[in-house]
């Protein structure tokens, strides 16, 4: 019984004392949105990667690479305005 | 100590269960300490769990006979690397593997999400929390494994022979692993249909947990493959055993969710698939548990039924229906961002790969679970063998492997009909080159199907390297390098992509094994006198004598007894020896007598296998030692309470009667045409689990010009 007694008090000391941390806390925690479009434009560079080389191995015909490609960059570019409308900078990056 | 380790489960079902609590209120109130304090309260669980594991195989390593898990599953003389295995022998030291794991995995995703999928992390915590306390109560309610005797004995019973298997001592781990393991992409599916969230988020953060516990488990179940092909003495490596098929299922449809789940993050599409998928393999994996414990089934691994049947059977249903309703309330969210461009893409192979996937699965648990249904609607129970299992997933197996060929050469939306005939031009010629050969120089055209699958092996391996050879060549275009910098570099940024196309090789290796042995096997049982010689797939074996080996045998497995044989096998100008032999373990049963128990207990068979990339030659021996029982009784009547020693002379006299004046033994033999490519074909998807699971470096930024697209093509080039 003093085992779980003690044990539960080592467990309460860890788990509550972000209750009683004055403030928001120390760690930094990313705007889900960013972290998602974040995600979203690697998975879409990936996708544009993969595609070239698909191109280069012969897989893609030189007009459907040009297709493809087209439409991975527009929602690429989409993916991009949206980062930046959300960190308030300019297209340029 | 062993109220210190119920004291660990005791606080660790309140730390799980406030784990689950804070987290759902922090995530409906928006109060972001208590997700903190949630996420805390899990890796306080996994604290406590390791402490408790810790406890228990300090108690197994000491022999504290005490605990009664100690008493029922070891003894002073077990060796020690299998005293920690010894753990997960039983019932109660199982539960805790499994909780220790998912709390180890849930804190590991934890922490590596604690700063992204904000909305999310909380409700996937809560079904983690949840899961794990469901654990911890059913060890504090049930299957205490801290339960103590009153009084206890100066001995225990030791570990069940047949787990005295390095194999076994890695496979349940393996195994719980990979069940554990898919407990992630579940917890988080959960979260993201609570949310609302059903883009890929959820995906691309816990995709490397799922591939990592679909590699566990493959691992595992080969592993329950090889222990039951080297120790349970009838030479083969699956029987379709209602256990085995319990691991096999969830693999199944996990394989399908890794191939589903790339064509959500590349498409937005199969959202609902996905979601189904991932629920239907948690639940196979909670049902693969269940099996092992419950005893509904009968199966040579189940060891012993349990109490804890009917809990299972709640958690299980609970899961189904709340995920099921969780999907249907949240149809409306998970609809398709786009629609299939054609039926000659990746994608659209990938969603066929993933119906025959389902459909295996679906006739394997219709297999498993038939006597159960028989009894249901008949009143009778009846089963289904392996020859029906075999029949109905041959075709299936041989349709997967295809299109294990077919899914790597074709591109992501579309593929045009040159581009097809391009991509399958070489290999078309290799499958037709190895039918020629298989047909003009071997007898593979005795079995169709066998024949079919070695020419499938050849398609998938004539793909895969036709992919790693145009891959190499497009990337030395780009930088110029050399053929092995270029493959390097190929495989070193397309982990994913050519880490799955080597294990597709895996696969398709691992079958052309399954196909070989299968259709080729030959087996002679046999009973035989020392001098005897018999032929056994173009082998001449002679059995040259019997042996008796007392104090330990050569496994290592704390046999004090031996009996067996030397064969000699010939070959053309090949020559080597064989020693198959069954190991005798004491009985605790004093009825045997205190020299009969030595020779009366159980006893496993050591089988001898002589190892081959064409084939394996494989032998067991069951010595007859009824003619010993006369000389048994005898020194049971007159050594009774003579000392150990005396004792021990004694035993050594009677077994070496037996060496020198044996009776004749039952002899099997098997050859197994192709048998290691099994074992290879696995370490092969191992190795290309391992590539694709290992994490990509973040890509360079380089300068070009032009706004947004521009730095779309900076970013690109840099990578």
């Amino acid at each position: 019984m003093l085992a779980a007694i003690v044990l539960a008090v080592l467990v309460a000391l860890v788990v509550l004392r972000p209750l009683v941390e004055s403030g928001p806390g120390r760690e930094v925690v990313e705007d889900a949105r960013r972290a998602e479009l974040e995600a979203a434009k690697e998975a879409k560079y990936r996708e544009i990667r993969d595609a070239e080389l698909d191109r280069g191995m012969g897989k893609l015909s030189a007009e459907d690479h040009r297709t493809t490609d087209r439409e991975l960059r527009e929602e690429a570019i989409e993916i991009l305005r949206e980062l930046d409308a959300l960190e308030g900078r300019s297209p340029g990056g | 100590m062993a109220f210190a380790g119920t004291a660990c489960l005791l606080v660790g079902i309140f730390t799980a269960l406030y784990a689950a609590v804070s987290s759902v209120v922090g995530a409906r109130t928006g109060r972001r300490e208590l997700v903190v304090s949630g996420r805390r309260a899990m890796y306080c669980l996994a604290a406590l769990l390791i402490a408790a594991t810790a406890i228990l195989q300090s108690a197994f390593l000491r022999s504290d006979f005490s605990f009664k898990l100690v008493a029922d599953g070891s003894s002073t003389d077990t060796p020690t690397f299998y005293k920690v295995t010894a753990m997960w022998a039983t019932q109660d030291g199982s539960l805790l593997l499994w909780a220790l794991l998912l709390s180890v995995f849930s804190s590991a995703v934890l922490f590596l999400t604690r700063r992204s999928l904000r909305d999310i992390a909380p409700w996937a915590t809560a079904v983690l929390g949840t899961v794990g306390a469901f654990f911890v109560l059913l060890m504090l309610g049930w299957e205490n494994p801290f339960t103590t005797l009153a009084v206890a004995p100066q001995e225990g019973a030791g570990l069940n022979p047949l787990l005295r298997h390095p194999a076994m001592m890695i496979h349940p781990p393996m195994l719980y692993t990979g069940y554990v393991g898919f407990a992630i992409p579940f917890a988080f599916a959960i979260g993201a249909l609570i949310t609302r969230h059903t883009g890929a988020d959820w995906i691309r953060a816990t995709r490397r947990f799922a591939l990592i516990a679909w590699t566990f488990l493959g691992t595992g179940i080969l592993l329950g493959a090889l222990w039951s092909y080297t120790e349970l003495g009838w030479g083969g490596y699956w029987a379709w055993d209602p256990v085995e098929n319990a691991s096999l299922m969830p693999w199944l449809t996990g394989t399908a969710f890794l191939h589903s789940i790339m064509v959500q993050e590349k498409r937005g599409m199969l959202k609902v698939w996905n979601v189904s998928l991932i629920i239907a393999t948690f639940v196979l994996a909670l049902m693969g548990t269940f099996l092992v414990r419950s005893g509904i089934l009968e199966s040579i691994h189940a060891f012993g039924a349990s109490t804890i049947g009917a809990q299972f059977l709640t958690f299980i249903v609970v899961v189904i229906v709340g995920s099921t309703a969780l999907v249907i309330s949240r149809l409306p969210y998970l609809r398709s961002e786009s629609r299939l461009d054609s039926l000659l893409s990746r994608e659209a192979f990938f969603l066929l790969n993933n119906l025959v996937l389902v459909l295996l699965c679906v006739f394997v648990f219709w297999g498993t679970f038939f006597p159960l249904i028989s009894e249901a609607i008949t009143g009778t129970e009846a089963s289904v063998g392996p020859p029906w299992f075999n029949a109905v997933t041959t075709p299936l197996a041989l349709v997967l492997v295809l299109l294990a060929g077919i899914g790597p050469a074709l591109a992501w939306r579309r593929i045009t009909p040159s581009g097809l005939r391009r991509a399958f031009r070489v290999p078309a010629a290799v499958t037709s080159l190895a039918l020629v050969a298989l047909v003009a120089l071997t007898n593979a055209e005795d079995s169709v199907l066998a024949l079919a699958m070695f020419c499938l092996t050849a398609f998938v391996l004539a793909v895969v390297g036709q992919e790693m050879v145009r891959g190499t060549a497009a990337r030395r275009v780009i930088t110029g390098d050399s053929w092995p910098r270029a493959a390097a570099g190929l495989l070193a940024r397309n982990r994913r992509r050519y880490g799955g196309f080597i294990a597709h090789a895996g696969i398709a290796v691992l079958f052309l094994g399954v196909a070989g042995s299968s259709a080729f096997l030959q087996q002679r049982d046999l009973r035989l006198s020392p001098g005897d010689t018999f032929r056994a797939g173009g082998y001449e074996l002679t059995y040259e004598r019997a042996t008796a080996r007392l104090g330990g045998d050569g496994a290592g497995t704390g046999a004090p007894i031996a009996f067996g044989a030397v064969l000699t096998a010939r070959k053309g100008s090949e020559s080597f020896t064989l020693h198959p032999s069954r190991n005798f373990y004491p009985t605790r049963d004093a009825s045997k007598g205190s020299i009969g128990r030595y020779f009366e207990g159980e006893a496993t068979s050591e089988v001898d296998v002589r190892w081959g990339l064409k084939r394996d030659l494989w032998t067991a021996v069951r010595p007859d030692i009824s003619q010993l029982e006369g000389p048994i009784q005898e020194a049971n009547r007159k050594f009774a309470d003579s000392s150990g020693d005396v004792q021990a002379v004694v035993i050594a006299a009677i077994a070496e009667r037996y060496r020198t004046d044996p009776p004749p033994a039952a002899f099997r033999s098997i050859v197994s045409p192709l048998v290691s490519w099994i074992w290879i074909g696995g370490g092969i998807i191992l190795l290309g689990a391992l590539i694709a699971a290992w994490p990509t470096p973040e890509a360079r930024v380089r300068r070009v010009r032009s706004l947004y697209r521009a730095r779309v093509g900076r970013e690109l080039s840099g990578a």
